[in-house]
């Protein structure tokens, strides 16, 4: 009897030993497949192949090289995927990856369409998912789930950033230059609501197919209306051809071009002198501050480019995953994401920003102004900072959401 | 103010001078095509890809070199007519006697590496290219402010395409050209060197494509997919026009781009499918092609 007691004693002593080794543990962690495994999945070739593309596989490195190149003494490994901007490219590739690689994690995948369907099977799967490439706020409404995390902005907060502002100065009669797919629809009904809450009105639209070469037609359509703001709910080359178009017609002399999705890459494509003075929404900007402008030159060394902020918000998303994972001691991703939720995040990207019960990442955004070809000073130095939009100003609140997961 | 059918008339005659702006593009690289066609019975699918060199050489040309747009329009399609006479002496040559299908698999597999090579050295999101002084500014033509850089658009590509049409229909030159299409055995019994002659059409026609480049660099973006935008309706509009006829090919280009811009004004959702329909309507009437001759 006694040795009975004194066994028990020995196996509950062990187990409080286990239990009381809890951080002991962590610090050799449980890792699915022995390591950290991280997707980079967007559009290699493409025409968005500037905003993230190779650049924002080297974002995921450097994420995981400043992380220190390990974790729980395992390996950290990022791979790569072209989803071709089609749907069903990412979705089985998302699939493959999941299943049969022992991906942990997706990050970036512009193009809405392509985003809405990789988060289908991150919740099917049960799998970590930062989109920080796409703009449809569907993401974090109908389309939200556990295991998504809209990272960098969404058509919310372009429309109420660049489409505020620019009523508040006047700009109130409006006309839509629309690309003809879900993602253009969004911008322009999402801008539209902003305007006509402002106290704007909207003459019109029109919707051009996507990679429409020439812009011409449609800008002379827009000029007819008379409206003193031409709204480009479109984005990439679409949206160069049509202020390089809007410039050549002369119809920035009487009106004025907004940009409701302008990239710096894009910039850098149009010169200064033709997109000077577009004032525009920015997630973040690489010439901000002694930290953005040590990552930008550090990313310039690599790509011989400055980063747009979907590769800044790669790089950021990797760095909050991984610390995430070291935190809840398992790449298990129902405590990653529990994880997630609970810390502030703080690092070149953001400041304070926090991830919702939706998954949207809530952070200051930026209206930027571009600059003049006088006022830019060395290579890419485009933006001026016309306000920062707070975080809690910049997305859609919570009580507007059409996420199942908020419970009203 | 008059309308038809609810557009103000003004807005029409715009658009319609727009249709001929973008016509003049799909005239120009439908020309080459059809003149390759015609000579080389060669699908050249590397058309859009030599176009978007063009305009990739006349960036190069003013960012490294300093040379301006005027010298650019001379010197793109020379260098891309070289390329072309390279291409056909080292490849091209040796696929005259086969299928049609091998001749558009080595120039489609052409295009996709000469693509690929731009986009690895220059991204996609294109590079600006400035309309030269002389022709900034716009003309006001009552109906429309029209920029006199598309009005030099047309007027030089219109220009071009009659004196190509002039030569091969007109001049001696033209007339060994013609006698080697229809029958190259006998041409070259009367001493004309007919692969000589291939050699330079192939070059000629690349370098049409390259001449378009230099116009579109600066009213479009010069990216290196603006050829593969583009090169899809340039066949189409060589079909709709008839393989290998050159007056054709320019009068079919000039007229789809006018349906293309009213399109634009009355449904502009259908713009970029119109003229597949109009394909369709052709294929199905005159399967020829509306300028061809049944073989």
């Amino acid at each position: 009897m006694r040795r009975k007691i004194l066994s028990t004693m020995i196996q509950s002593a062990l187990l409080s030993l286990t239990l009381a080794g809890g951080p002991a543990l962590a610090q050799s962690g449980k890792l699915s497949g022995d390591m950290v495994k991280i997707g980079v999945m967007n559009d290699m070739s493409g025409l968005y192949a500037d905003i993230g593309g190779p650049g924002s596989v080297e974002a995921a490195k450097m994420a995981v090289a400043d992380f220190g190149g390990k974790i729980f003494g395992k390996p950290i490994e990022v791979v790569a995927a072209d989803h071709q901007n089609k749907p069903d490219v990412g979705a089985s590739k998302a699939r493959e990856w999941f299943d049969a690689q022992g991906v942990d994690m997706i990050v970036d995948v512009p193009t809405s369409s392509v985003g809405i369907a990789v988060a289908k099977v991150a919740n099917e799967k049960k799998r970590a998912y930062f989109n920080t490439g796409s703009a449809s706020k569907a993401l974090t409404n109908e389309e939200c789930n556990p295991y998504t995390v809209h990272y960098a902005y969404d058509t919310y907060a372009l429309a109420n950033g660049t489409g505020k502002a620019i009523v508040e100065t006047g700009g109130k009669s409006w006309f839509f230059l629309t690309a003809d797919y879900a993602f253009g629809h969004a911008l322009e009904q999402d801008t539209a609501a902003v305007v006509k809450a402002a106290g704007g009105q909207v003459l019109g639209a029109v919707r051009h197919p996507l990679n429409a070469s020439d812009f011409s037609s449609f800008l002379l359509q827009a000029q007819a209306s008379k409206a003193q703001i031409i709204g480009l709910a479109n984005a990439g080359g679409d949206t160069i051809n049509s202020v390089k178009a809007a410039n050549e017609f002369g119809l920035t002399k009487n009106q004025t071009l907004a940009g409701l999705l302008i990239f710096i890459s894009d910039i850098h494509s149009l010169g200064l002198k033709t997109a000077q003075g577009m004032l525009l929404t920015d997630a973040w900007y690489w010439d901000m501050n002694d930290e953005t402008r040590k990552f930008g030159r550090r990313f310039f060394e690599k790509m011989k480019r400055m980063p747009s902020f979907d590769q800044a918000a790669v790089y950021s998303s990797v760095l909050t995953y991984l610390k995430a994972v070291k935190a809840a001691g398992t790449d298990d991703a129902d405590a990653v994401m529990a994880q997630l939720k609970k810390a502030k995040i703080n690092d070149v990207f953001a400041k304070n920003g926090y991830i919702r019960q939706d998954g949207r990442m809530v952070h200051d955004m930026y209206l930027m102004q571009v600059k003049s070809p006088e006022e830019s000073k060395y290579p890419w130095d485009y933006f001026k900072l016309k306000k920062v939009i707070p975080a809690e100003q910049a997305f859609q609140p919570l009580s507007l959401s059409k996420c199942p997961l908020i419970k009203k | 103010m008059s309308e038809v059918f609810g557009v103000p008339l003004q807005a029409l005659l715009g658009q319609l001078m727009l249709g001929l702006v973008n016509g003049s593009f799909y005239a120009m690289l439908s020309l080459g095509l059809a003149v390759i066609f015609g000579m080389l019975n060669i699908i050249n699918f590397a058309h859009g890809a030599l176009y978007m060199m063009g305009a990739f050489i006349a960036w190069m040309s003013l960012e490294y070199l300093g040379i301006g747009y005027w010298w650019s329009l001379l010197l793109a399609p020379v260098l891309v007519g070289m390329l072309g006479i390279l291409i056909e002496r080292s490849m091209l040559q040796w696929l005259y006697k086969l299928d049609h299908l091998y001749g558009l698999l080595l120039t489609f597999g052409l295009a996709l590496i000469i693509e690929g090579l731009f986009r690895d050295l220059f991204g996609v999101s294109g590079l600006p290219y400035t309309i030269p002084e002389e022709l900034a500014g716009a003309f006001n033509l009552g109906f429309m402010f029209l920029p006199k850089y598309r009005a030099w658009i047309v007027l030089s590509s219109l220009t071009v395409c009659l004196l190509t049409w002039f030569m091969i229909e007109k001049t001696r030159l033209g007339a060994y050209l013609r006698a080697a299409t229809e029958n190259p055995r006998l041409t070259q019994a009367f001493g004309i060197n007919v692969p000589l002659m291939v050699m330079l059409t192939y070059g000629f026609g690349v370098a049409l494509a390259g001449f378009a480049g230099v116009l579109a660099a600066p009213a479009l973006q010069v990216s290196p997919l603006m050829g593969s935008n583009l090169i899809i309706v340039v066949f189409a509009v060589v079909v709709i026009g008839g393989m290998g006829s050159i007056l054709g090919s320019i009068l079919t280009g000039l007229g789809l781009g006018v349906i293309e811009g009213l399109t634009k004004v009355f449904y502009p959702e259908a713009s970029a499918t119109v003229v597949f329909f109009v394909m369709v309507l052709v294929l199905l009437l005159r399967p020829a092609g509306l300028f061809g001759r049944e073989k």
